[in-house]
């Protein structure tokens, strides 16, 4: 978490005012030009104050959780972690975390490949869909947890409208357990896998895959060997960008799951742990296990995407 | 895919006379003709192309010329199978095309932008064709080594499109499409991203490949150099209609309305009346100009019509001593070309002519210009008129062509016609 892109430059910035002509116009010049061989562009240097603000409110709490959870009430500097790993319990939230979180950034790439990939050409009522498709992004986690409970709930309008037809005598349990926040990962994450996989595919040239039926490709074919290779980068991203927000699964876990049973994910071992039974050093050691283990996906997924073609994918190659 | 050609005469027979190098059928051509009836194409309620009719027979090179938008690209992309057909059908050996999907009409195509595949390498942008029809590996690899060779790629085989140069790229393109040994390649423009040196040197090219391969070409281009340089046989579109059909040698001496004449280097249109007429022949004149010029067409004129009358410069020449001038103008721009001057010359009522002369002249000169007979086209008004009802209606026709480039010859006499040279 150390990859901040500026550091604190040592001097204070000096607001640059424009060089008044008369005054040594070749010597100011030669100066920008002379940083700028080295790369230095002082118009960045407004970003500090914002770098600033990122370091004191990201990077100190950060760094100071990870002090504290080497500092248990017992048992040495590794105690807490000890304890996670120990305990059953807190250690199956990882398999709970990861079982939410992959199957949910798969469904949201998986489904929003084929319908971008239809949403390429224009069609009678596109910018509708296009709103309806997106719109969820605007609700709230607990307004779609809410919905999803009135919607699923055992009297919701689902399961009445199963009983009506006549296809379930019992009602179908679809909240306050594992499938309830599935349900709202892939409501409130669709949107964005969705609108990142429609850029990407934007980015093909359509040209391309007309040269492929030219040459004689199906639409399977043209998607399997043109399309998708030059997509999979993106997918890749996208996938990292989906999996890291399922991974940080909280307000769902607790409002249309079951926070004490299968969706018992790591933040809320470690939301009990430092606000339920007041042991900072757990809920820190807790976080930090949560972290490492989403930088280890997202290192796996950045390794994969690197050996994989990531040039242009405009026509003209 | 035999490289031997029966092209021997033809070609010596080229040498003096810039007439049909068509005809003759080539025995390895695939294909005895494609019939293109009625084609026509609309996008809502602008119609790009209006009713297409065409028979390209085998092994000819197919030119189809005119300015942007003119609907030659649409009639591409419908050969191709790329865009749907409003109307008309398309007929190979009299199997009908028109209802296959581009996959499975084994048409080659270049595209104006190339559209290489750019995570697959140059070989495997070649075999891609090859791969999808389930070719063996060993006939595969013989076969895009043939072609590789033949387009001079070999050393770059195993490159990506990204690291090769335009000229490069584009004859991977036309590799890529070859290599299917396709009955028809249709060509979009395939020169127009290249300089003019690469230009000139792909130009023979792709007309040594066409011969080579005994292929059968449609070749798209606005160019209209490049477009004599290389068909057989030039269809001029105007405003998504056909305004002739021709070899280069009917076009250029022949040109059928002020369309074609603008595009074949008429830059001289100004609109006249006619004073008198004898057969073919007629005198007309405007204010400062009157000039005994041929009338194309069936068509007798009558005395007090309007005509359009179209010179190329090359035929605009000073006025020798004593002889009666057509028009007196002042010269104001003179470009050098090389063995002669392009000049600019305004006359007194304000007309631009554009003469090309073998001696000197300076900006400010007063020249006397003349012009033969049988050199100065006579248009009839009416001939010119059906064209300039389209005009509006150009825009947009072909998402592919760059737009709003200057209707090479609508209304206005004096409008530059595309760039001509020689």
């Amino acid at each position: 978490m150390s990859g901040l892109p500026l550091t604190p430059p040592p001097t204070a910035p000096q607001p640059t005012t424009p060089p008044p002509a008369l005054v040594e116009p070749q010597g100011r010049t030669a100066l920008r030009h002379r940083l700028a061989e080295r790369g230095v562009d002082r118009t960045l240097l407004l970003v500090v104050p914002a770098a600033l603000a990122m370091i004191a409110l990201f990077c100190y709490p950060f760094l100071y959780g990870l002090q504290l959870s080497f500092q248990p009430t017992k048992g040495g500097a590794l105690g807490a972690y000890q304890q996670f790993f120990s305990e059953p319990f807190s250690r199956k939230s990882i398999w709970a975390t990861f079982s939410l979180a992959i199957p949910a950034a798969l469904i949201n790439v998986g489904v929003s490949v084929p319908i971008s990939y239809r949403m390429r050409r224009d069609f009678r009522g596109k910018r509708l869909l296009l709103a309806l498709l997106v719109v969820p992004i605007t609700l709230g986690t607990v307004l779609t947890a809410e919905g999803i409970l009135e919607f699923f709930g055992p009297a919701g309008w689902f399961n009445r409208t199963l009983h009506l037809l006549g296809l379930a005598d019992s009602p179908v349990k679809l909240t306050m357990n594992y499938t309830g926040v599935l349900l709202s990962l892939i409501i409130s994450g669709f949107p964005f896998a969705y609108l990142l996989t429609h850029s990407y595919l934007s980015g093909i040239h359509p040209s391309l895959e007309k040269a492929a039926s030219t040459l004689g490709a199906g639409w399977w074919q043209r998607f399997r060997y043109i399309t998708l290779p030059l997509l999979l980068p993106g997918l890749m991203t996208t996938f990292s960008l989906s999996f890291v927000m399922a991974f940080a699964v909280f307000p769902s876990a607790m409002m249309v799951g079951d926070p004490n049973g299968s969706t018992h994910v790591i933040s809320i071992e470690a939301y009990q742990a430092a606000l339920e039974r007041f042991d900072y050093a757990q809920g820190s050691a807790d976080a930090m296990i949560m972290t490492a283990l989403m930088l280890v996906v997202l290192g796996a997924i950045a390794g994969l995407r690197s050996q994989l073609y990531r040039g242009s994918t405009g026509g003209k190659g | 895919m035999s490289a031997v050609t029966d092209m021997t005469g033809t070609t010596a027979q080229s040498k003096g006379v810039p007439a049909p190098r068509a005809a003759g059928n080539r025995p390895e051509s695939q294909i005895g003709e494609l019939r293109i009836s009625g084609l026509s194409r609309a996008y809502g309620a602008h119609t790009a192309l209006h009713s297409l009719d065409l028979t390209i027979r085998g092994g000819e090179f197919v030119a189809l010329l005119g300015p942007s938008g003119c609907g030659k690209t649409t009639a591409l992309n419908c050969l191709a199978g790329l865009l749907p057909l409003t109307s008309g059908r398309i007929e190979l050996d009299g199997r009908r095309m028109d209802t296959v999907p581009p996959e499975k009409r084994g048409f080659g195509m270049v595209f104006q932008n190339y559209a290489l595949f750019p995570h697959l390498t140059v070989r495997a942008n070649v075999a891609f064709g090859l791969k999808m029809r389930g070719t063996g590996k060993a006939e595969t690899r013989r076969r895009v080594d043939e072609v590789l060779r033949l387009v001079q790629l070999t050393e770059q085989a195993h490159k990506h499109p990204g690291q090769l140069s335009g000229g490069q790229q584009q004859r991977v393109a036309i590799a890529r499409a070859i290599v299917m040994e396709p009955a028809l390649v249709l060509m979009d423009e395939p020169l127009s991203n290249l300089d003019a040196a690469l230009r000139l040197e792909m130009r023979s090219e792709i007309r040594r490949i066409h011969q080579e391969f005994g292929l059968t070409t449609v070749y798209v281009t606005h160019d209209q150099e490049e477009a004599l340089s290389l068909a057989d046989r030039l269809v001029v579109l105007h405003a998504g209609r056909v305004s002739q059909i021709g070899t280069p040698a009917e076009l250029y001496e022949h040109p059928a309305d002020p369309h074609v004449a603008a595009f074949m280097g008429y830059r001289n249109m100004l609109t006249l009346n006619v004073v008198s007429s004898h057969g073919t022949q007629a005198v007309a004149q405007r204010p400062g100009l009157r000039l005994a010029g041929t009338v194309v067409g069936e068509a007798p004129v009558a005395e007090g019509q309007e005509v359009t009358v179209a010179i190329r410069p090359e035929d605009l020449r000073i006025a020798e001593d004593g002889e009666e001038p057509n028009a007196r103008a002042v010269a104001e721009v003179v470009e050098y070309h090389g063995r002669a001057l392009h000049v600019e010359a305004v006359t007194r009522e304000g007309d631009r002519i554009h003469v090309k002369a073998q001696r000197e002249v300076r900006p400010g000169d007063a020249l006397a210009v003349a012009v033969d007979t049988d050199r100065a086209l006579l248009f009839p008004a009416s001939a010119a008129a059906d064209g300039t009802d389209g005009a509006g209606g150009t825009h947009g026709a072909d998402g592919t062509d760059e737009a709003g480039s200057p209707d090479a010859s609508s209304g206005s006499p004096d409008a530059p016609a595309e760039e001509v040279s020689g």
